[in-house]
C-alpha cells in the first residue's frame, strides 16, 4: 500500500483574535488540515506551532484542553443525556454542574438536559457539542462545517460563539462549503485545493 | 485541569451510567456466559463426579473468554469523534486506561459471581475455603479488565486492527487462568496457594504497567 500525499507546501498562520475560512472542493484536504491543527494528526513533514506548542512534539498534548473541534459527527456519547455529556467534560475540566446547566440554556438546550443523546436530532446534538465547547472556552476553536443540519437560530449561535472566543483573544479556524454563511463570521479566507492552501 | 484520580474517576463514572443504560453486560453478556456453562452438563449427562471436576476449570475458561470481551468491547465501541474529544479534552491517557479498566474490572467482577452462583448450582462445585475467593475473584477480574482494555485500544488502532486481539489475550491471560484455577484445586485439597495468590498480583501489576506505558503510544496512534 503506498501512502497518499493529502497536504503539501502548507503555510498558514491564525492569529490572535482572527477568525479564518477555508473553502475547498471534497477531498481538497480541508478536514485533514483541521486535524493538524488540532494537534490529533501529526504532519509526516514541516513543522509549526500551535498555541506555541511544536507540532510534532509531545508539548501539543499540554495545549490540546485549549483546543475544540467540533467535526461531522457529533462526539457525544448517545448512552447518556445531555447533561451527563457536558458534566463529563465538566469534570475533566474543573467546572460546576451550574456551569453546565447555564451553557446547556444558553443554547437552547435546558428543556432537553435530561433527553439522551441517541434520542436528539443531530441538530441538538451539535447544540449540544456548542454549548460544551463554551464551557471550555478554548483559545483555538476548530469547525468542520459547522452550519450542517443547524436552524437559523443555531445559526445564530454559532456566530456568536466564534465572535466571543475571537474577542477574548482566541483564534478560529472555520471549514465550509457555506460561504455565504461563513463570509461573515471571519475576518478572512483560504482556499485549499491540491492539498495546498492558497 | 482536574487530577488524575478525578479523570479517572470520571470515565470509571461514564463507563458504568453507559452500561447501566444499555445493559449489555447484565442483558447480553451474562446470560451467555450462565449458557455457556450450562449446555455442558447437559452434553456430558448428570455425572455429578464429573461435572464436579471440571466444573472449576471451565468456569475459569467461561470467565476469561466472556470477561476480556466485556473490556474489549467497552474499549473498542468508541468512535473515532469520541476518541478524538478525550484527547482533547486533555485526559491523562493513563487515566482513560485507569477509569476503563476499573469500570470492566467491577462488570467482569458482576459477571464471576453471577455467573459462579450457576456453576456452584450446576456442577456441584466444592467451596470449601470460599473466603479466599474474596480476593481471588477481585484479582481474576482486574488483570483481565486491565487485559481487555489493553486489547481493546490496539483493536481501534487502524493499523494492526482487532486480529492481535486472540493472540494478545490467549498468552497473556493463561496465567491468570492457571492461577485461579490451581487456587480453587488447592483450596478444595488443602494444599498451598500462596504462590499462585502471588502470581496472580505480578500479572495484574504487569497488566496495570503495562496499560499505563502504552496508554499514550496507543493513544496517538488510533
Amino acid at each position: 500500500m503506498g501512502a497518499t500525499t493529502i497536504l503539501r507546501d502548507v503555510d498558514v498562520s491564525v492569529a490572535p483574535g482572527e477568525a479564518v475560512g477555508l473553502f475547498g472542493a471534497n477531498g481538497a484536504g480541508k478536514t485533514t488540515l483541521l486535524r493538524i491543527l488540532a494537534t490529533l494528526l501529526t504532519p509526516s513533514a514541516g513543522d509549526g506551532t500551535i498555541l506555541g506548542a511544536p507540532v510534532t512534539g509531545s508539548a501539543r498534548y499540554d495545549v490540546r484542553p485549549q483546543i475544540s473541534l467540533i467535526g461531522h459527527v457529533p462526539a457525544l456519547y448517545p448512552e447518556l443525556t445531555l447533561r451527563e455529556n457536558l458534566q463529563f467534560a465538566a469534570r475533566i475540566g474543573g467546572q460546576t454542574d451550574q456551569r453546565v446547566d447555564e451553557v446547556l440554556a444558553t443554547v437552547g438546550l435546558a428543556d432537553a438536559a435530561d433527553r439522551r443523546g441517541a434520542a436528539c436530532s443531530y441538530g441538538m446534538q451539535r447544540r449540544a457539542e456548542f454549548a460544551r465547547e463554551l464551557m471550555r472556552a478554548p483559545r483555538l476553536l476548530l469547525l468542520d462545517e459547522p452550519h450542517t443540519a443547524l436552524d437559523a437560530a443555531a445559526v445564530e449561535l454559532v456566530g456568536h460563539i466564534t465572535a466571543g472566543v475571537v474577542k477574548r483573544g482566541g483564534a478560529v479556524v472555520v471549514v465550509s462549503h457555506d460561504r455565504t454563511r461563513v463570509a461573515p463570521m471571519v475576518d478572512r479566507t483560504l482556499e485549499i485545493a491540491g492539498g495546498t492552501v492558497q | 485541569m482536574s487530577s488524575l484520580s478525578t479523570q479517572m474517576a470520571a470515565v470509571t463514572r461514564r463507563d458504568l451510567e453507559r452500561e447501566r443504560r444499555t445493559g449489555e453486560v447484565l442483558w447480553i453478556t451474562i446470560p451467555f456466559g450462565a449458557i455457556a456453562l450450562i449446555l455442558v452438563p447437559m452434553a456430558v449427562g448428570a455425572d455429578v463426579p464429573l461435572l464436579r471436576q471440571i466444573g472449576p476449570g471451565l468456569y475459569w475458561v467461561v470467565v476469561m473468554l466472556f470477561g476480556v470481551l466485556i473490556a474489549v468491547r467497552r474499549t473498542s465501541m468508541e468512535t473515532p469523534a469520541q476518541r478524538d474529544l478525550l484527547a482533547l479534552l486533555g485526559i491523562d491517557p493513563a487515566a482513560v486506561f485507569g477509569g476503563r479498566a476499573m469500570a470492566s474490572g467491577l462488570m467482569l467482577l458482576v459477571f464471576e459471581l453471577i455467573v459462579g452462583a450457576v456453576a456452584v448450582l450446576f456442577y456441584d462445585i466444592d467451596l470449601s475455603g470460599w473466603p479466599w475467593l474474596l480476593l481471588v475473584l477481585p484479582l481474576a477480574a482486574a488483570g483481565l479488565a486491565a487485559l481487555g482494555t489493553i486489547a481493546g485500544s490496539i483493536a481501534t488502532n487502524a493499523t494492526v486492527g482487532p486480529a492481535l486481539i486472540p493472540l494478545i489475550v490467549a498468552p497473556l491471560a493463561v496465567p491468570l487462568l492457571l492461577a485461579a484455577s490451581e487456587i480453587v484445586e488447592g483450596l478444595r485439597t488443602d494444599t498451598g496457594i500462596l504462590r499462585w495468590l502471588l502470581l496472580m498480583v505480578i500479572v495484574d501489576l504487569v497488566l496495570c504497567i503495562a496499560g499505563v506505558v502504552t496508554a499514550r503510544p496507543l493513544q496517538e496512534t488510533q
